[in-house]
């Protein structure tokens, strides 16, 4: 009854109200954008790494792994060996593993040697396979697959080629051009950062790192120096093979990073126990889940930094509502007199001022999250290919919410400082403000 | 008891505002039996308006007897007061009765939002409450402005929904502040005629303030509010 009073006083000063509770669904669109991108951030990570069980490399702290190996982002320093490749390959508990070999780039998009190990087990989501879209996965050392972005925006299909630049600059001056790769396949888009690597075999490294090695060296004299120093310093790190073995799709040079899949996953503790303490090369074996979790711990601040921001600004929307409510008391004794006349009592005129910024931080909230919806279709295509963040459209988590009714309810409770001096006025006043 | 027969019984009422304030009413008896209409007139600042605020239980009495309804209002807590001010008492002002955002029919069932009582008792007869409210207002020749906005109308128009208000549910007492003061001399005399009119179908009494004496010759009592205050006015 009162809510129905509180939308008709409301609707005859319809518009401050609605710019009022328009200021307050922007900040709850702030808030639950910050609080979905932070959820969507970190399910499109647990998603890319959800069929591994184990992440192999060479000494290092367990994120740092995790990001180079999976996440595209940095290069590790130091490789594994072929024999650590094959003792953990032959461990009676790997079901499967996919060896990578990263350090050079192709236009900015990251080269990633491979076996077709990958093509078969490599799972993202829940539980899916990679797609070849168009195409073939690549039969030997000069064929690539390029991830759906890299095939989007380079505009590659079944055929194009491939010329990769060695060292890991967006921009490099020295190129594997002895060495070019025609692609062979496009695959389905994944929504994980494979999107964004071209996939070649080991061999095919291998084989452009022989070449390549070949050009330094006649054209040592007037290449630049300082790349061609770079490019020597960096290539200590890749311990090529030289005699490349065409027939051997493996090839033999060091590995960046090892995926590993178990038969049973409760074997994994057991088996980074025995990786982590063997005795040759110093090695270190990541389970995914807990390296992001300590990504995440990390990563903490940041988020809880972006939360209390975007609370900060609901705050501020709903200080913006009081003050258009606490505006209007002076105009409104009159009214509150009247309402006194017909019998309402104190706790009316309460609840009337309650029941106005109920409506207004309700809708609000309401009207934030139809925002928020329309930003997300509108901007999801941006977000995806810039950051390779997959928002999709969906009904409020339980933690937004537990949010919306957070703003709905701190907006109520607020209405409860206009709505209690306005009985205490009317008290004073009576039925005859003196106006 | 004698008084219960009574609606306002008055004894030594003394108000002021707040202690060591000079009175600004001092009455020492007055009575209004049940059904029955008082005209209290006199020049602005003689107390009136303080007088109805009493009666209507808003202000609390700094001494004396208050009877309304045979209810000691200096007993009261102020809930109490607020629903006996609910439940039997129907309110006219001088002008800007209505609120402006509710419809005619919405202002005139307004009072049933804050009293069961009264909502019974509008709904009485198998009678809805709009249909209750519908009634009124062609009784007082309002029945075309039901669905308009109260802005629209003229300030006799607005005096009228007013009286349809104060009288829905049948409240035992109707306070009149000055109900007439704006309008012309003609729309005065009519509204006049249309309270008597309607008031004689619900029963209830009638307090009306005003500086007219004209009114009087309508009235049960017409009381000098100069002549029975000892407070004395403009102090």
């Amino acid at each position: 009854m009162l809510l129905r009073l509180a939308w008709q006083s409301l609707m005859n000063r319809r518009s401050t109200v609605i710019l009022t509770g328009l200021s307050i669904a922007c900040s709850v669109m702030l808030l639950l954008g910050v609080e979905r991108v932070r959820q969507t951030t970190r399910e499109s990570f647990l998603s890319t790494v959800s069929g591994t069980d184990l992440v192999v490399g060479a000494r290092s702290g367990g994120p740092q792994l995790l990001l180079q190996a999976v996440f595209n982002v940095g290069f590790p320093t130091q490789n594994l060996s072929r024999d650590s490749y094959r003792m953990i390959a032959g461990d009676p508990a790997v079901a499967w593993t996919i060896p990578l070999s990263v350090g050079d780039m192709h236009r900015g998009f990251r080269v990633v040697g491979t076996t077709t190990a990958f093509r078969d087990h490599y799972r993202f989501a829940r539980d899916q396979g990679l797609q070849v879209a168009n195409g073939e996965w690549f039969a030997d050392e000069h064929e690539a697959v390029v991830g759906a972005d890299v095939a989007r925006e380079l505009g590659y299909t079944a055929g194009s080629e491939v010329v990769v630049s060695h060292g890991a600059g967006e921009i490099s001056f020295v190129h594997h051009d002895t060495h070019p790769f025609a692609v062979s396949g496009v695959l389905a888009p994944t929504g994980t950062p494979v999107d964004r690597v071209v996939l070649v075999s080991l061999a095919g490294v291998d084989a452009m790192h022989a070449g390549f090695q070949g050009a330094v060296e006649t054209t040592h004299d007037v290449a630049d120096p300082l790349a061609a120093a770079m490019a020597a310093a960096a290539h200590d790190h890749h311990d090529h093979g030289h005699d490349h073995d065409h027939a051997e799709h493996e090839g033999t040079g060091s590995l960046s990073a090892l995926l590993v899949g178990l038969h049973d996953r409760a074997a994994a503790l057991s088996l980074q126990r025995k990786i982590n303490t063997h005795d040759g090369e110093a090695l270190t074996a990541v389970l995914p889940g807990v390296a992001l979790q300590e990504l995440w711990s990390v990563l903490g601040v940041v988020e809880r930094v972006l939360l209390f921001l975007g609370g900060f600004v609901v705050v501020v929307g709903l200080i913006g509502m009081l003050s258009n409510l606490l505006g209007t008391l002076d105009q409104r004794r009159r009214e509150m007199a009247i309402l006194r006349s017909v019998g309402a009592r104190p706790r009316h005129l309460i609840l009337l001022l309650v029941g106005e910024s109920f409506w207004v931080s309700t809708l609000g909230a309401v009207l934030g999250v139809s925002l928020l919806s329309i930003a997300m279709v509108l901007g999801a295509p941006v977000l995806e290919a810039h950051y390779g963040l997959h928002l999709t459209l969906a009904w409020p988590t339980a933690n937004e919410w537990g949010l919306l009714a957070m703003v709905a309810g701190a907006g109520t409770l607020v209405g409860v400082i206009p709505g209690w001096l306005a009985s205490r006025k009317s008290l004073v006043d009576g039925l005859t403000p003196r106006l | 008891m004698a008084a219960s027969d009574d609606i306002v019984s008055i004894r030594d009422l003394q108000f002021g505002w707040g202690t060591g304030a000079p009175w600004v009413l001092d009455v020492s008896q007055l009575e209004l039996a049940r059904g029955a209409s008082l005209l209290i007139h006199g020049p602005s600042g003689c107390g009136k308006s303080t007088l109805l605020n009493l009666l209507a239980g808003v202000l609390v009495p700094s001494g004396g007897s208050l009877q309304v309804l045979g209810q000691e209002l200096t007993n009261l807590g102020s809930a109490e007061r607020d629903a006996l001010r609910a439940d039997q008492i129907g309110f006219i002002f001088q002008q800007f009765n209505l609120v402006p955002y509710l419809s005619v029919i919405d202002n005139v069932t307004l009072p049933a939002r804050f009293s069961a009582q009264r909502r019974t008792r509008a709904e009485a007869g198998d009678m809805s409450l709009d249909g209750a409210a519908d009634e009124l207002l062609r009784e007082l020749g309002m029945a075309d402005a039901r669905d308009r906005s109260v802005t629209e109308l003229s300030v006799g128009q607005q005096q009228r929904v007013a009286l349809a208000r104060a009288l829905l549910g049948a409240p035992a007492m109707i306070i009149a502040d000055e109900p007439t003061s704006a309008l012309d001399v003609d729309r005065r005399d009519e509204f006049v005629e249309l309270l008597f009119r309607s008031v004689a179908a619900t029963g209830s009494s009638i307090v009306m303030v005003s500086h007219d004496r004209e009114l009087g010759a309508r009235f049960d009592r017409v009381v000098d509010l100069r002549e029975i205050n000892q407070a004395g006015g403009d102090a």
